[in-house]
């Protein structure tokens, strides 16, 4: 038995160090680091674009929403302040003609038809933004296995790992301390929107998936979703797949962290008022002190 | 100290009645304004208050945000986005008690390596000092459990690994280990009523919490404070009352510290977290690398510095139940300091070699914080072996054989002439 287990262990410690290997050559195949992108919202000063997040929600509309959900932000919050601000007129009309309506009970309190359809009626402004599946199989029934996630907190639920040496990694992280940074997550979606190339000839995608420099392991089932002037910007932008990929990833950022402008703001007057404050008390505190020496 | 006298006399009718009552007034005074404090404290005393400011911040931030949470695993991920984006300022209060957890942490870290720098666990402040260790272990269980409340992977996840710790038991007794874990869990794996239970367990410890605190700065207030001289309060002149002076210095730190816990939780709120618990917990899909939050590092490190062997010590079977052993083994180790410590001298300004041994030791548990965060695998393992043992030489070899061999310096005559210089003491 004891054996069994040493050997299962050295089994797996082959298995780590082979994968481990190929994990490297993956890596050199492909590096791609991901680069931090000069966000209006970045940093402890940083506030969203009201225009680009209007962009932004341009492309989840057009492009992503065909798979992908964004059911914890409600139509009402795109008319709030702090966000694109559409007119709130504008929004109700979008809540009204969404193609992905509102399940809800008839008046004789069923869900559903005699073929099992589920009622549904047009969305309402406090609705929340529903994507097209009304669950997870549903989706991976219609997306060949694959599950398009909610995009809700996507902007949250990702980051950027840094390998960095041990010496320099404090200093890293006093930096971004003192810079505010927490735009990990639109820096991946960026990266990943951006990041569709040929596989390197050393790699052989799976059917059905993509070759991605940002995506972890490389192969992903999302095909590439922008591509040059498939969007028409109204504001004159140019309808690049970057500035696609840079609105969208911006418009998520403001989906998973909608009160960012108000929390900056308020965050500026409260650490003017610790300042002041701290200092007048430490003034204070010399003052009642001198009294002893 | 708790014999001294309050001079507190109510002056109007209705403070001499509950004076003869229930003198708490009469109290109050005795052991928060005339209270004597050692003249030469500095800013690292001003801890205990900041750690007293970030306790009540816990229990109102929490108590506001229990109103809107749900203990449910299939309501609990949908509760915390519903404080975040609908309670009206909820992002506010939920920042403040994420963030909070951290700033209690760093707090409570510096509170305790002022102690261990400053020997402030020694005679006659033992009971003092084990309490404290009381408090830690009951913050830790504390934060462990509010990290599951949000219910993203991480929260599932690392609940997941750190009650399957108990399993380890089962190679002392076969079975016994798997019994507590599913006792805990009250279930067969990490589930709903595992959250249930931790959200009211997570209200409670708190005001358990509470209870320690309160005799923590009671045994405080019967042997007096340590301070950086370690020395004893001997005349009326080494001592000024706790107000205005000491209170004065004690909300300059606390606001100072305050500036900290506000750019976090403004500029910085998901830094101390993890990206992967803003994706609701999945039974089905294990992270690719589970952490802990980083208050809990060093101990992670120590945990998962036994693989099957350590420093090529064979462990075989018994390799989990060493880590588990060993990772509360490292707080409780605490415990034994002020026995463990030979030296008579308490403060490290005068002991050139301990002061050596305390630096290592703050080292080493960054080191052990730094491995913690990084994969058990490789080079890193050996490291975390390495400082595992430096970890645990401090207390059982360090602190015993350092106060035998080692010659202090002079220890000023008293905290007068620390503060004043000698000679002084007749002028102050």
């Amino acid at each position: 038995m004891k054996n069994l287990i040493s050997l299962s262990a050295a089994s797996l410690l082959a298995l780590s160090a082979l994968t481990g290997a190929s994990g490297a050559a993956e890596t050199a195949a492909a590096h791609h680091e991901i680069v931090r992108q000069p966000w209006s919202f970045a940093g402890f000063k940083g506030q969203f674009d009201r225009a680009q997040l209007q962009r932004g929600f341009q492309v989840y509309k057009e492009v992503c929403a065909a798979c992908h959900g964004l059911k914890r932000v409600y139509f009402r919050n795109l008319a709030e302040p702090g966000g694109p601000v559409f007119p709130e007129e504008a929004v109700r009309e979008l809540a009204a003609s969404w193609p992905n309506q509102i399940p809800e009970m008839n008046d004789q309190g069923e869900i559903a038809g005699k073929g099992g359809e589920l009622f549904k009626r047009p969305a309402k402004l406090s609705d929340p933004i529903l994507g097209p599946y009304l669950n997870d199989r549903q989706a991976r029934a219609a997306q060949n296995g694959a599950l398009p996630p909610d995009l809700s907190v996507i902007a949250k639920a990702r980051g950027v790992h840094r390998e960095v040496h041990w010496a320099i990694h404090p200093f890293l992280m006093l930096g971004d301390i003192l810079q505010g940074y927490q735009e990990g997550g639109p820096d991946y979606l960026y990266a990943l929107l951006t990041g569709y190339t040929e596989p390197p000839a050393d790699v052989t995608v799976g059917e059905g998936m993509s070759f991605n420099t940002a995506f972890p392991g490389h192969q992903l089932a999302m095909p590439p979703p922008l591509s040059d002037g498939s969007i028409t910007y109204q504001d004159g932008t140019k309808p690049t797949v970057d500035n696609y990929a840079r609105d969208v990833s911006a418009f998520l950022a403001w989906a998973a962290d909608p009160s960012l402008d108000q929390r900056k703001r308020i965050g500026w007057v409260v650490m003017l008022y610790l300042l002041v404050t701290t200092v007048l008390l430490y003034f204070g505190k010399r003052r009642i002190w001198s009294k002893l020496h | 100290m708790s014999g001294h006298s309050s001079s507190y006399e109510p002056t109007s009718r209705w403070g001499k009645w509950w004076d003869e009552r229930l003198p708490i007034m009469r109290m109050m005074h005795g052991q928060f304004v005339e209270f004597p404090t050692p003249r030469n404290l500095n800013y690292l005393w001003t801890f205990g208050g900041i750690l007293m400011l970030c306790l009540v911040a816990q229990i109102v931030t929490g108590v506001v945000l229990a109103m809107h949470y749900q203990p449910s695993d299939v309501a609990a991920f949908d509760a915390i986005e519903h404080i975040r984006r609908n309670v009206n300022y909820g992002w506010m209060i939920r920042n403040f008690h994420a963030v909070g957890a951290s700033m209690f942490f760093i707090a409570v870290y510096i509170h305790i390596f002022r102690g261990l720098y400053y020997g402030s666990y020694k005679a006659p402040r033992e009971i003092l000092w084990i309490l404290g260790v009381v408090i830690l272990l009951l913050m830790m269980a504390t934060a462990f459990m509010g990290y599951v409340l949000p219910w993203g992977q991480m929260s599932f996840w690392g609940a997941t690994v750190i009650t399957n710790l108990f399993s380890a038991l089962d190679t002392v007794w076969s079975g016994l280990g798997t019994a507590i874990v599913e006792w805990l869990w009250g279930g067969y794996s990490v589930s709903g009523v595992t959250l249930n239970r931790f959200f009211s367990l997570h209200y409670l410890l708190p005001f358990v919490l509470t209870g320690v605190v309160i005799l923590h700065v009671w045994a405080l207030h019967i042997t007096g404070q340590n301070n950086p001289d370690g020395l004893d309060l001997k005349q009326p002149s080494d001592s000024v009352p706790m107000h205005p002076y000491a209170t004065a210095k004690d909300f300059v730190g606390m606001f100072a510290f305050l500036i900290l816990f506000a750019w976090f939780v403004f500029f910085l709120p998901d830094y101390l977290g993890h990206p992967d618990n803003y994706t609701e917990a999945n039974p089905l899909v294990t992270p690719p690398h589970i952490v802990p939050e980083w208050y809990f590092l060093p101990f992670y490190a120590i945990l998962r510095a036994f693989t099957g062997s350590f420093l090529g010590i064979p462990l075989g079977g018994f390799a989990k139940l060493m880590g588990v052993i060993a990772m509360f083994g490292s707080i409780l180790v605490l415990v034994f300091a002020p026995w463990l410590d030979t030296s008579r001298v308490r403060s490290a300004k005068y002991r050139p070699i301990f002061k050596w041994a305390f630096w290592v030791f703050a080292f080493t548990c960054l080191a052990l914080g730094y491995l913690g965060s990084l994969p058990a695998e490789g080079v890193y393992v050996f490291w975390a072996q390495i400082f595992t043992v430096i970890y645990f030489a401090f207390f059982l070899i360090a602190m015993p054989i350092i106060g035998l061999i080692e010659t202090p310096k002079p220890l000023p005559r008293s905290i007068t002439d620390a503060v004043l210089g000698s000679g002084a003491a007749a002028k102050a």
